[in-house]
């Protein structure tokens, strides 16, 4: 019973949104898509749902030729972003819309839908809820109900569309939580997609990492985390501060920065870059070094400090601030990184812009 | 609610971000008095005059009973047609793109801008024996000019952009993601049109189809020149009222205007309380 979707390629016009997408999900798992805006999560996932049809590529379901049946027939429960609640119905009417649409000869007796609602009502734990309009409802409700009505048809695969897309930063984490049980409870096969990486990476067991219509890398959050496997994945993963290195031996070297933390890699000598988290790396002084302190910020817990060589390289690092006391303006600092990873090639032009990691920073009101 | 408005509101009494509520309300109040309340008492009050019992004779006169039996037949075959055509002409505006649709939607707008006696005049033209339509619809033995259908037909012109211009944005505003849903939950295209898309324009549809209704009530441009006027016939309640106004017969104009407004008002106050009570539980109290 899995879901596997080969080749997968979507145009919109001039734009292609997917270019040869080729994944299975096993039953029971949970994935996250997870990528930046115009990655064609979304577009993959709509796709799955039977609500936008791809131009190329296979899509099967245990054995069954899925693109050959329409949203109806898959029997997938879908959560819209915006919930998508009918605004006319009340709480109980929405989560029952998909069993009373049922033909006649499957629908089941009016009894028995109030049951399965009632059910999903308390499963969900909204049972106060039933008679209330979605109008009447706070977001994290209304995420609730939309899970219930998609899942009171008992679907094959529940896709949720950045499930915690519109609600403040609490009631998602909340929300997260009690989604992991719900499906882990409920057994289904879910895929959903997000753009914040920690929601990924809490929610899911296997993270799918997006990006211009291509999988840049799949795996479990830590395998991820630790092991990025392209230059997009790290820097969408926080490992802003690239440096040129030189790989000599299975080992990068730099002026300036201490690298025997790394371990030796099996790549050919040459230039290559280096990609780190600002907080895997710690200054620490030195007069010999060419790294001269410039900008020094405290965020409370941390100090921001911008460290730059003569040759106009600059690197940010985050420092707990009770081990950065001694860190002066000017000072000289060595680098000392305490994890990194590294691809073959010197750093692309400055066409690569430092970009910050999509986080809930940007989507929290 | 606003933060300014929290934050600017001392104790007592509460703030508004933009001045002048005290202006232009009165000034609202005061237009409403004087142009639309004003004559509608003062109609009110003269049919008052006329005492109950000569009323009731007025109205159920042969001619004024069938005068307004035809203007309100002929405005339910009006409405009927406009509702139906008109929900139809809103759905195509919105949902499909093709080339013409702004000059399409433009069109909509044209029985509001046109004098209504020019429309009067061009569909007699149109229906009268030798017309474009008249000419082929006279061997069928159907006749358009001079009928109920004639009357119906004025009306309907004058009195479809009601209906389309309050469905029209309710439809462009109706979330895709509602018909996705239901189509996900296995809904067949006609349960998505009844159950979730009917429901969605409901209220806005009673509204336009019952003003298109007052208004072709009341109609009176577009119809007299198609509907020959021959009293007990195809004469409208509205032009009775103008002949008797003619005759110096002030109390008999006022009470047929005053039914007229009567059925319109009440009409009018249904189909609000039923919009409200489609709407009351979906905007957020």
């Amino acid at each position: 019973m899995s879901l596997v979707i080969s080749h997968l390629a979507r145009r919109f016009g001039a734009t292609q949104v997917l270019r040869g997408i080729d994944l299975t999900v096993d039953q029971g798992e949970l994935i996250a898509l997870l990528g930046p805006s115009g990655s064609g999560k979304t577009t993959l996932l709509r796709i799955i749902a039977g609500l936008d049809w791809p131009d190329a590529g296979g899509l099967s379901f245990d054995g069954a030729d899925w693109l050959a049946k329409s949203a109806a027939e898959r029997r997938i429960g879908f959560v819209f972003q915006h919930y998508a609640l009918f605004p006319h119905m009340t709480v109980r009417d929405n989560i029952a819309f998909g069993l009373s649409v049922l033909p006649r000869s499957d629908r089941p007796a009016k009894a028995q839908i109030a049951s399965t609602v009632d059910g999903l009502l308390s499963f969900l734990q909204i049972e106060g809820l039933a008679d209330r309009y979605p109008a009447e409802l706070s977001g994290g409700q209304r995420q609730r109900v939309a899970l219930g009505r998609a899942m009171a048809i008992n679907p094959r695969v529940l896709l949720l569309d950045e499930p915690f897309g519109a609600l403040d930063a609490q009631v998602r984490r909340d929300l997260r939580r009690w989604l992991r049980g719900v499906h882990d409870s409920a057994g289904t096969t879910s895929i959903f997609v997000t753009h914040d990486q920690e929601e990924a990476f809490e929610l899911a067991d296997r993270v799918v990492v997006m990006n211009g219509g291509v999988i840049e890398q799949t795996g479990h959050p830590d395998e991820i985390y630790d092991h990025p496997a392209t230059s997009f994945v790290a820097r969408f993963l926080g490992l802003t501060v690239e440096v040129p290195v030189t790989m000599r031996a299975g080992r990068a070297q730099a002026a300036g920065i201490d690298l025997s933390a790394l371990p030796r890699r099996a790549m050919a000598d040459g230039p290559a870059t280096l990609f780190l988290r600002p907080a895997d790396i710690l200054p620490v002084p030195d007069p010999q070094a060419p790294f001269r302190v410039t900008e020094i910020a405290s965020t409370g817990a941390l100090l921001r400090v911008v460290a730059q060589d003569d040759a106009g390289c600059r690197i940010e690092a985050e420092v707990p601030r009770r081990e950065g006391r001694d860190l002066r303006k000017g000072q000289p600092v060595a680098l000392r990184p305490a994890a990194g990873q590294i691809f073959p090639g010197g750093p692309q032009t400055a066409a690569v812009p430092i970009q910050t990691p999509m986080t809930l920073k940007e989507a929290r009101p | 609610m606003s933060v300014a408005a929290v934050i600017d509101a001392p104790a007592g009494r509460q703030r508004r971000v933009l001045p002048g509520f005290g202006l232009t309300m009165g000034v609202t109040l005061t237009y409403v008095g004087i142009i639309v309340l004003l004559p509608v008492i003062a109609l009110f009050l003269k049919g008052a005059e006329i005492g109950p019992v000569r009323f009731w004779d007025i109205v159920i006169a042969p001619r004024t009973l069938a005068a307004l039996r035809l203007t309100v037949t002929a405005a339910a075959l009006a409405t009927a047609f406009n509702a139906l055509y008109g929900l139809l002409m809103a759905w195509v505006l919105v949902r499909y793109r093709f080339p013409g649709r702004r000059l399409l939607d433009a069109m909509m707008d044209i029985p509001f801008a046109l004098p209504t006696a020019v429309a009067g005049l061009a569909l007699t033209a149109l229906f009268s024996q030798n017309g474009w339509y008249g000419q082929l619809l006279a061997p069928a033995g159907v006749s358009v000019v001079y009928t109920i259908w004639g009357v119906a037909i004025a009306m309907s012109f004058t009195s479809i952009p009601f209906v389309v211009r309050t469905v029209q944005p309710i439809l462009e505003d109706l979330d895709p993601g509602l018909e996705e849903a239901a189509r996900t939950l296995g809904a067949s295209p006609f349960q998505i049109f009844a159950k979730v898309i009917v429901p969605a324009i409901l209220p806005a549809f009673l509204i336009g189809t019952t003003i298109g209704f007052a208004r072709s009530l009341g109609e009176f441009g577009a119809v007299i020149f198609i509907a020959g006027n021959l009293p007990m016939k195809t004469e409208i309640a509205s032009l009775l009222a103008v002949i008797r106004l003619e005759e110096y017969d002030y109390n008999g104009a006022a009470a047929i205007a005053l039914t007229l407004v009567a059925i319109a008002l009440v009409l009018l106050v249904l189909s609000n309380w039923l919009q409200s009570r489609l709407t009351r539980r979906r905007v957020p109290a």
